[in-house]
């Protein structure tokens, strides 16, 4: 039951999170930090079809979330669904087409690895 | 483009810092409330909705809300690859938290987990924020 919630959490938020990126990155960049701007920026954002699939996305991998610190310690918890991690970097840079120079791989192996750790 | 890039350091600084916050206390608000509501696992909405009545569960919520918002703002000028290791300290302080709020027990192997993560989050802290191309830079 714990690794089917896992595989549910992975799946869900590798695909809200990359759709979260792209409809940012639509959206462009924020600079006004006002609440008026705050409320405009929310307005704008509801009606981005990529943040909606997103923020649903979001949402499944929320309640599977839920229910796995429910039966599970928050330590296995947290650390086990980092796997989305490791697919969202290689996704970024196909997808998203960043640049991931060195630094960033060996910094993403670093943290991969001890998220590893920690779910022992 | 030297003060652009700074100021875009301090905006993605500050945001780190309210993205990892709201994360950790949101979990952890949220895994308290969730020990004190019992087993939740349902395909019924309605269990979900009667957990929520309880108020550290709220409080896990409201946190999280603000986190995601506060997460998506970030992605609109980082990268994603940028984002994802260094709010992922977050992790570390995770464990840390279940520690000393929750009475978990860190092993050897967790404290080199949370050592491994520390210093892969400080080499990526300091690649730059932004790679690909914004083509919505030119509506500023």
């Amino acid at each position: 039951m714990n690794w089917l919630l896992v595989g549910i959490i992975v799946a869900a938020t590798t695909v809200g999170e990359i759709l979260q990126a792209i409809g940012m990155r639509h959206h462009g960049e924020v600079h006004d930090f006002r609440p008026g701007a705050i409320g405009r920026m929310l307005a704008l954002m509801s009606r981005n079809r990529y943040l909606i699939v997103s923020v649903a996305m979001m949402a499944v991998s929320f309640f599977a979330f839920m229910s796995l610190l429910s039966i599970s310690d928050l330590s296995f918890a947290v650390p086990a669904t980092a796997i989305t991690y490791v697919l969202e970097t290689a996704l970024a840079k196909f997808l998203l087409k960043e640049r991931i120079c060195w630094g960033r791989w060996a910094g993403a192996m670093l943290v991969a690895c001890g998220v590893a750790l920690l779910a022992l | 483009m030297h003060t652009e890039s700074a100021r875009l350091l301090i905006k993605t600084r500050v945001f780190t810092a309210l993205v990892v916050l709201s994360n950790v206390t949101g979990n952890l608000s949220l895994s308290w409330g969730l020990r004190r509501v019992g087993r939740l696992v349902s395909v019924s909405p309605l269990v979900y909705i009667q957990a929520l009545f309880d108020p550290w569960v709220a409080l896990g919520v409201a946190l999280l809300i603000i986190w995601l918002l506060s997460h998506m703002t970030m992605l609109s000028w980082a990268d994603l690859s940028y984002v994802l290791p260094v709010t992922s300290v977050g992790y570390a302080l995770a464990a840390l938290a279940g520690r000393f709020f929750l009475n978990e027990q860190i092993g050897l192997a967790r404290w080199a987990g949370i050592a491994l993560i520390v210093a892969g989050v400080s080499i990526v802290g300091r690649t730059s924020v932004r790679t690909h191309s914004h083509a919505a830079g030119a509506a500023r």
